[in-house]
């Protein structure tokens, strides 16, 4: 294990942060008509059902979540000596004409978005996707924007980023973690 | 472990080591066949979906290198590499009865030459794959090698069993027929007894071999065999592969080996009736057994695909050709 953490999030913190970013979501698009909330294995699933519960206890209706799995879809399959599990895909809809909202934890390199969206699109042709992070530690390497950032956190490319969430059996909280490697 | 920089470093999001080649299920581990099923569940997904092709194995080339008549076999490899996107390139060899060691030799070495990042191989000769596998750099799937393995027939069988049944563990499962001339059964009693499953082979003794240091049963007595069994995987008659006396004549061997209606109820009610195909109708299966709601066989078609998908994904790596 890496020997430097430092917290970045507590549970409160992440737990404000959603609630803000559901009434976001809701202004954004003037309620919830028409739209689709959509995580991104597996951090972001978790945090999709969050913000959904969220939207709910607001507006009173439930907003359809789903989840996405991207490993089929990377671009950095081959440069690995390892592979990501893949793990389960659920879009039980035809999203032909659907506001997508893709939420994901951490938005870094953009590359994972990049590879969801081309994910998305096997799915039909939506009318519009929007992304929600819950942090951008900056260092994009493709022209990708988040609509909705839970927070802005700096980094340098050698320290790693955790997220930790209840759903995966330990307390909520966000990390910073110093590898010591380079990138 | 090697990180890589494009993505923040998940605790849980754990990453798999995967062997180059799959040549047999003897020699892939528990862990590893865990691993393929149930990627293999990822893969059937994306056969439901509208949109049936993911990029994953854009540009690289896959060959499909049958040195034995395969229809079955050789589609569903086909199907499943072009949904992952990869060239797929057919090189059929005319049916000889013996290639050396070295023209076999010859032959994929030029076919690595091409630059091609996996060769799927199907071979008369058991141990062909093996061969091949620590000559090339490209992985290689063994797709059937003599009386050897099929190790993606046992992965597709097993993928339907837990499907159907839920899990492989304690179950007993009746596996009848020609157990000496089938590679299916054999890989299918390397991969079953790894999981406590209860093996019973079934068949004329001059078919059935005794596997020794595996915990299988072997009975001539299909009464006997199927009584209360799970699963009943029935083997086609190689016909191709008799001639030799192993039995009298079809009609004497569907009298004693042949699975209908009637021999179906010793079995659970519920048992699972499974063939690998190409089925010999009222040889060794009826068609009121191989048609009935029982029968898993058009699943194990479906299932195949998703498997192989999923073994090709778990074996491509860096580029091996540069």
């Amino acid at each position: 294990m890496p020997g430097m953490t430092k917290e970045l999030l507590n549970k409160k913190d992440i737990e404000r942060i959603l609630s803000r970013m559901a009434h976001e979501i809701i202004e954004k698009n003037k309620g919830t008509e028409n739209l689709y909330i959509v995580g991104i294995q597996r951090g972001g699933v978790h945090l999709a059902k969050r913000i959904c519960t969220r939207i709910k206890a607001i507006e009173g209706v439930d907003t359809p979540v789903g989840s996405l799995d991207i490993s089929l879809y990377r671009d950095d399959l081959g440069m690995r000596k390892e592979h990501p599990v893949v793990r389960r895909t659920n879009i039980p809809w035809d999203l032909t004409d659907k506001k997508i909202v893709l939420v994901d934890d951490v938005l870094f390199t953009g590359r994972s978005i990049r590879a969801a969206m081309d994910a998305l699109m096997d799915f039909g042709r939506p009318s519009q996707i929007q992304l929600a992070v819950l942090l951008d530690r900056g260092h994009r390497e493709l022209p990708i924007r988040a609509d909705y950032v839970g927070k802005n956190i700096p980094t340098s490319r050698g320290e790693n980023i955790e997220v930790q969430l209840e759903e995966d059996g330990r307390e909520d909280g966000v990390y910073l973690v110093l590898s010591g490697e380079d990138a | 472990m090697k990180r890589t920089a494009g993505k923040t470093a998940y605790i849980w999001y754990c990453r798999v080591k995967m062997l180059k080649d799959l040549v047999g299920i003897k020699e892939s581990s528990k862990e590893d066949i865990e691993l393929i099923l149930s990627t293999a569940s990822s893969f059937k997904d994306v056969l439901k979906r509208d949109i049936k092709k993911v990029p994953t194995l854009r540009g690289k080339t896959t060959v499909n290198l049958f040195f034995e008549p395969s229809t079955r076999t050789k589609t569903s490899f086909e199907l499943a590499e072009k949904r992952l996107s990869t060239d797929v390139l057919n090189f059929s060899v005319p049916t000889s009865s013996v290639v050396k060691g070295e023209s076999l030799y010859d032959t994929v070495k030029t076919i690595e030459a091409y630059g091609v990042d996996f060769i799927v191989i199907r071979h008369s000769s058991s141990g062909a794959p093996h061969f091949i596998a620590r000559n090339v750099n490209a992985s290689v799937i063994n797709a059937g090698d003599g009386i050897n393995e099929h190790p993606t027939q046992a992965l597709l069988d097993a993928f339907t069993i837990i499907e159907k049944k839920g899990s492989l563990q304690g179950l007993t499962i009746a596996i009848v027929g020609d157990v000496f001339h089938s590679r299916v059964a054999k890989s299918n009693v390397y991969l079953l007894s790894r999981f406590d499953a209860r093996i019973r082979l079934i068949g004329p003794p001059t078919l059935v071999p005794e596997m020794k240091g595996y915990n299988v049963e072997v009975l001539s007595d299909m009464d006997e065999g199927l009584k209360d069994a799970d699963v009943v995987m029935m083997l086609r008659i190689q016909m191709e592969r008799q001639g030799r006396g192993f039995f009298p004549t079809t009609q004497e061997y569907f009298r004693y080996w042949g699975l209908d209606m009637k021999r179906l109820k010793r079995a659970k009610k519920d048992a699972l009736v499974m063939h690998p195909g190409p089925m010999n109708r009222g040889i060794e299966i009826s068609s009121e057994v191989a048609d009935s709601s029982q029968s898993a066989i058009l699943d194990q078609v479906t299932n195949g695909i998703a498997v192989r998908m999923a073994v090709m994904y778990l074996l491509s790596r860096e580029g091996e050709n540069g």
